[in-house]
């Protein structure tokens, strides 16, 4: 590679918000998407949604990929997004929600501005997949 | 520079968190137009006090970093942080968990954290790091800390990007062997023994300070044998003294030794007087401009070598390809020797020919 050609690399930050502690599955993604070539910044658990709205921002990440289990992403995924919207990044960050969502939460998180919801069950190839075609062009 | 470039400029001048990220993004992906704003970003940078923080893995770099920017945000000032961590050589991915350590000062914009992975080739990660630190500084930081990934020549390298480094060296790390060895030793400008509350901190300490001693001239009278009383006097104030052994009249500067215990904040205070202690020995001896000047003749190197290196790999492909060349030199049909001589022969020949042209 010469050195003067881009080195442009997918940014991700795993997040893990809010109480619930097990983080085995983000640890599983963190793992994929390093193996897939993307720089994962990984929050650590019980993070409010400030911290990684700050953690975004600083890090100037392509995809964020919110870790849930609690059930409470109905409050505190749109605080993210609000977040993000306040800094000017919520445009061009594309967000995926991981864990477990109920069917009929769906549409309120991708109105809140969620590209996609990952529920059990689905494949990391998927999911890699999804963000090397919806990583936003800067 | 482009017109979104300009604008980016101006919103990161303007104190723009945003922005800074945006930046430090171009200078890490080499996007078009990154060196018109890094040029660009000279002009306000040069305030910013910079701190390199190395040491072994697990030495509690990152744990440290936080208690430190903690502390200085404590005193009002603003901070910059650059964590490094390693990136994998065979898919280029890379997980950056630094960030999860520096917990004492979440929600807080004015310590700004930013996580790069070691990235791209040869002297790639320390320009990008040099050129982020100039970003965070033109930026308005007081301070910048760049954590490294730990031992290792590319490290080296990064810190020298740095006013004043810090090398953790963990208890136990080694018999005194190890503190006569070349290498991230040398680099320190302060020696920080953390987890100092663990069996054989006071032997490192110890060792170190012995190490500090016969290189400062102090020679086998004053590093003699301790025994028993080597944990009589603790800490970096008793080693901290300027001597005057150079002849030339300037003043040397001794690395003092500080201990810490970075999860509980415990002689963070010490570490942050010994390294304030540094800057003033920088500024009083003009060593601090010297090494401006020493880092700015190293990063004109590095641009010309990486340079002249993308001149070099256009040249390989043009001579067939590293892969055809390689598969030559294994089927034995040429060597690398000759391989060279002939890449290089047209370059040689138009630099020379230049020269006859100004000659004449």
């Amino acid at each position: 590679m010469s050195s003067e050609q881009e080195q442009e690399s997918i940014r991700c930050l795993v997040a893990k918000v809010g109480l619930d502690g097990h983080d085995r599955g983000a640890h599983v993604i963190a793992r994929a998407f390093r193996d897939a070539g993307f720089e994962v910044i990984y929050s650590g658990l019980h993070k409010a949604p400030e911290e990684i709205v700050q953690a975004a921002v600083q890090e100037d990440v392509d995809v964020l990929g919110i870790s849930i289990l609690s059930g409470a992403h109905d409050t505190l995924v749109p605080k993210i997004m609000d977040g993000l919207a306040e800094y000017g990044a919520k445009e061009d960050t594309l967000v995926l929600v991981g864990g477990v969502i109920p069917d009929e939460d769906r549409p309120e998180l991708e109105e809140a501005g969620v590209s996609a919801v990952f529920g059990p069950g689905t494949s990391i190839e998927e999911t890699i997949d999804f963000v090397r075609e919806n990583a936003p062009e800067r | 520079m482009n017109a979104d470039d300009e604008a980016l400029l101006e919103e990161l001048l303007a104190g723009e968190h945003r922005a800074l990220a945006r930046v430090i993004s171009k200078i890490e992906n080499r996007s078009p137009g990154y060196r018109d704003l890094v040029s660009a970003l000279y002009a306000h940078a040069g305030d910013a006090d910079v701190i390199g923080i190395t040491g072994s893995p697990g030495a509690g770099k990152s744990t440290l970093v936080d208690k430190l920017a903690e502390e200085y945000r404590e005193r009002g000032e603003t901070i910059g942080i650059i964590a490094i961590d390693p990136s994998s050589p065979f898919t280029g991915g890379a997980v950056l968990g630094d960030r999860i350590r520096m917990a004492s000062t979440v929600g807080d914009m004015d310590v700004f954290v930013r996580s790069m992975s070691a990235r791209g080739t040869l002297g790639g990660l320390s320009t990008a790091t040099a050129d982020a630190v100039k970003a965070m500084d033109a930026f308005g930081k007081d301070r910048i800390i760049i954590e490294t990934v730990g031992a290792g020549q590319n490290e080296i390298d990064i810190v020298r990007t740095a006013d004043t480094v810090a090398v953790l060296v963990p208890p136990g790390s080694g018999d005194d062997v190890q503190t006569l060895k070349a290498g991230i030793l040398e680099i320190a400008d302060v020696f920080v023994v953390n987890k100092a509350d663990r069996p054989g901190a006071d032997r490192t300490v110890q060792e170190l300070r012995e190490m500090i001693e016969l290189d400062s001239g102090g020679g086998f009278g004053g590093g003699g044998h301790h025994g028993a009383d080597a944990t009589g006097d603790r800490g970096g104030a008793a080693v901290a003294t300027q001597d005057t052994a150079d002849g030339d009249g300037s003043e040397r500067w001794t690395p003092p030794i500080v201990e810490t215990v970075a999860t509980d904040g415990t002689g963070v205070e010490t570490f942050i007087d010994e390294l304030a202690a540094h800057r003033t020995y920088l500024v009083d001896s003009g060593t601090r401009a010297e090494k401006a000047r020493q880092r700015y003749a190293e990063e004109i190197r590095t641009l010309l070598r990486e340079d002249v290196h993308a001149v070099l790999e256009s040249e390989l492909e043009r001579a067939g390809g590293i892969d055809d060349l390689a598969d030559a030199v294994h089927c034995g049909e040429t060597d690398p020797y000759s391989i060279v001589g002939d890449v290089l022969e047209p370059v040689r020949s138009c630099l020379e020919e230049l020269e006859t042209d100004r000659d004449g």
